[in-house]
């Protein structure tokens, strides 16, 4: 796919802003620390890089899927964790508010999420209801002008320093599986709600990710989102969206590996003369290189389809997210593979590429419940 | 009030630079940047609209029609609007009949009482720094070059020049023409919102025909004829070796420079 003019331009911006502001002193202090780091979460808002695919008129920037999963490959090819510092307000975050918000819900919560002033998570999974969300325990029970929220939500990135989060509860008991689930703008502040202590991840190191505790929250009724029980089908079109931009994730990642293992064989010298020059490694960088591109051709189509209303866009986007998560993992194993003991070693790019492709088959809906999609929609 | 800024598309010298056989530069095999030092011009004259709400900035490139491509990315930073001036007649000419037709131009435009022209030192393909200065000439206004800091308060500038061997600070009054340098500013990046909106502000394309009547347009002072500098030969300079880097202030650190001086017998 040839990109228009604007995008080519978008890319080049997105591209100049990583490679500028992703400095490895700061990657390294994100690596070291594991906490968030808000001065660039402000310097990404200065330029509405959290609102990019959300419209004007709600302050983001009015751009379109395309825009956002470039922005996300872009940024992922420099530094995975960032990526995703502008990925939940596009996605998750105002997905589920763009769908169904009400006027008034949009201008409170998506406006300063856009501009990047508030920070808003996707809070679905618990601790027994991963792949199969429908299976969800969180209650809210009506109790005059309120709901009272119990349960416990489990793996919600950016929920130790969210201003909201978008709950899942279960407010009709008597139906099952994914029926009599219901949407709520929970505001992280309200008594009862509290986060629990941020895991230890493998990767994505420098976006803390934790449980959210919820004890007796009152929740006005105003801050329920969509219809009553039926919120369950609004989180899955949200997570098309998200399949999508952690699609173009896993293909940055990928991206970033291939750049190094080029760089790295070109310099590595053995047996008398660069490690390119043999077969198995110049082959390996063919595989990569060619699988890189078969993702990136259909992720950037499946931006435009969606967008176009595509009615296979939810497959479509499965898709993505399965083949480029699967093929960000085998790319990164080669790089690491081409770096040898190097690509073992902290101080090596690959190293921390490879830790943080391992998520992309496994968040947003692992490769197996894409497949369960993807046949889903086929076997119909 | 107007802020005219003067920028240039140029070769990326950052990588090698491609020379066609007879010794001229390669520009085709080249990537086009905006010339580095004029992005801090187009910063200069945003951040003063940043703080005067009725500050117009304008940007204006004398190149081939590709050049427009990099107006528009200035037009998504955040300027108003963009000039283009192209055409057969312009071509080839040094900074001498560059800055005639810039200054034409300008003066096509109209240049007011308040209004402040903003160019780069120099371009990074021919590191002149002649065209600014020489457009201010022309247009008898006063110019301060190699500006590192500028306030403006009503009609007066008080611009910091960083010169090679100290600073110096100056007033002068608008109209005038300010060249700047990379520790002036770091120049903004464009927005999403930006590039989607640039084609909406006003762009213009001044040619030939529309500049010949302005009083600096001769057919002896513009393009090749109207040049008197002419390039005789351009290459890339030899590569450096890479240096290397001795860590530490202690007597071990010295004693290993001594000893690698040493074991390649320069002392």
């Amino acid at each position: 796919m040839i990109l228009s003019e604007k995008h080519q331009m978008m890319r080049n911006l997105f591209r100049q802003f990583a490679e500028t502001e992703f400095t490895s002193e700061l990657l390294d202090e994100l690596e070291e620390t594991g906490e968030f780091n808000r001065a660039m979460h402000d310097k990404m808002a200065q330029y509405g890089f959290h609102g990019v695919k959300i419209p004007v008129e709600y302050g983001g920037q009015g751009g379109d899927s395309l825009a956002y999963v470039l922005m996300i490959e872009e940024f992922a090819r420099v530094s995975p964790v960032l990526s995703i510092y502008a990925n939940t307000s596009n996605s998750l975050g105002s997905g589920p508010l763009l769908f169904c918000g009400t006027e008034e819900q949009k201008q409170k919560y998506l406006v300063p999420v856009a501009k990047g002033e508030k920070i808003l998570v996707f809070a679905l999974t618990e601790p027994g209801a991963g792949s199969d969300a429908g299976g969800t325990l969180t209650t809210a029970v009506e109790d005059g002008d309120y709901f009272v929220l119990n349960g416990r939500k489990t793996f919600i990135s950016g929920a130790p320093f969210a201003d909201y989060a978008v709950i899942y509860a279960r407010t009709d008991p008597s139906q099952k599986g994914s029926k009599g689930i219901s949407m709520f703008l929970v505001d992280m502040k309200l008594p009862g709600v509290s986060c629990g202590k941020p895991e230890h991840k493998m990767g994505i190191i420098g976006y803390p990710t934790s449980d959210i505790i919820l004890e007796d929250v009152r929740v006005h009724k105003s801050d329920l989102l969509g219809p009553l029980h039926k919120g369950f089908a609004t989180a899955m079109k949200t997570l098309d969206g998200g399949r999508l931009g952690m699609a173009a994730q896993a293909l940055g990642i990928a991206q970033g590996c291939l750049d190094e293992s080029i760089r790295y064989a070109k310099e590595r010298k053995q047996f008398g003369k660069p490690i390119a020059k043999f077969q198995a490694i110049s082959f390996m960088i063919a595989d990569m290189a060619t699988e890189i591109e078969a993702a990136r051709q259909l992720i950037y189509s499946t931006a435009v389809r969606k967008d176009a209303g595509d009615p296979e866009s939810s497959k479509l986007c499965a898709m993505c997210k399965l083949f480029a998560a699967e093929m960000g993992n085998r790319v990164a194993y080669k790089a690491v593979q081409i770096h040898g003991g190097y690509g073992y070693i902290k101080e090596y790019k690959v190293e921390r590429f490879y830790r943080d492709a391992r998520i992309t088959s496994i968040y947003e809906g692992t490769s197996q419940v894409q497949q369960m999609v993807i046949s889903g929609n086929l076997l119909k | 009030m107007k802020c005219i800024v003067c920028v240039k598309q140029v070769p990326d010298t950052s990588g090698k630079v491609a020379v066609k056989p007879d010794g001229t530069m390669d520009r085709s095999k080249m990537a086009a940047i905006t010339n580095p030092d004029d992005l801090n011009a187009v910063e200069a004259a945003l951040t003063l609209k940043d703080h005067q709400s009725d500050v117009k900035v304008v940007v204006v490139s004398m190149g081939p029609p590709p050049a427009a491509r990099m107006l528009r990315e200035l037009l998504a930073m955040g300027c108003d609007e963009a000039v283009l001036i192209s055409g057969r007649e312009f071509g080839g000419s040094d900074t001498f009949a560059t800055s005639q037709i810039l200054a034409a131009a300008i003066q096509h435009m109209g240049l007011e009482r308040d209004d402040v022209i903003f160019c780069g030192r120099q371009a990074i393909d021919g590191d002149t720094a002649q065209v600014g200065p020489q457009i201010a000439e022309k247009l008898g206004i006063p110019q301060v070059t190699y500006a590192a800091e500028i306030q403006k308060t009503g009609d007066t500038l008080t611009v910091r020049r960083m010169l090679e061997d100290g600073y110096m600070t100056i007033q002068v009054q608008t109209p005038c023409l300010i060249t700047c340098i990379k520790e002036l500013n770091t120049p903004r990046y464009q927005t999403v919102r930006g590039i989607l909106e640039c084609d909406q502000k006003p762009y213009q394309v001044y040619d030939y025909e529309t500049l010949k009547d302005e009083p600096l347009i001769e057919p002896d002072t513009i393009g090749l004829k109207g040049s008197p500098t002419n390039v005789y030969k351009s290459f890339s300079p030899p590569v450096k070796g890479a240096g290397q880097m001795l860590e530490g202030s202690g007597r071990e650190t010295v004693d290993q420079l001594f000893g690698i001086l040493a074991e390649k017998h320069i002392i």
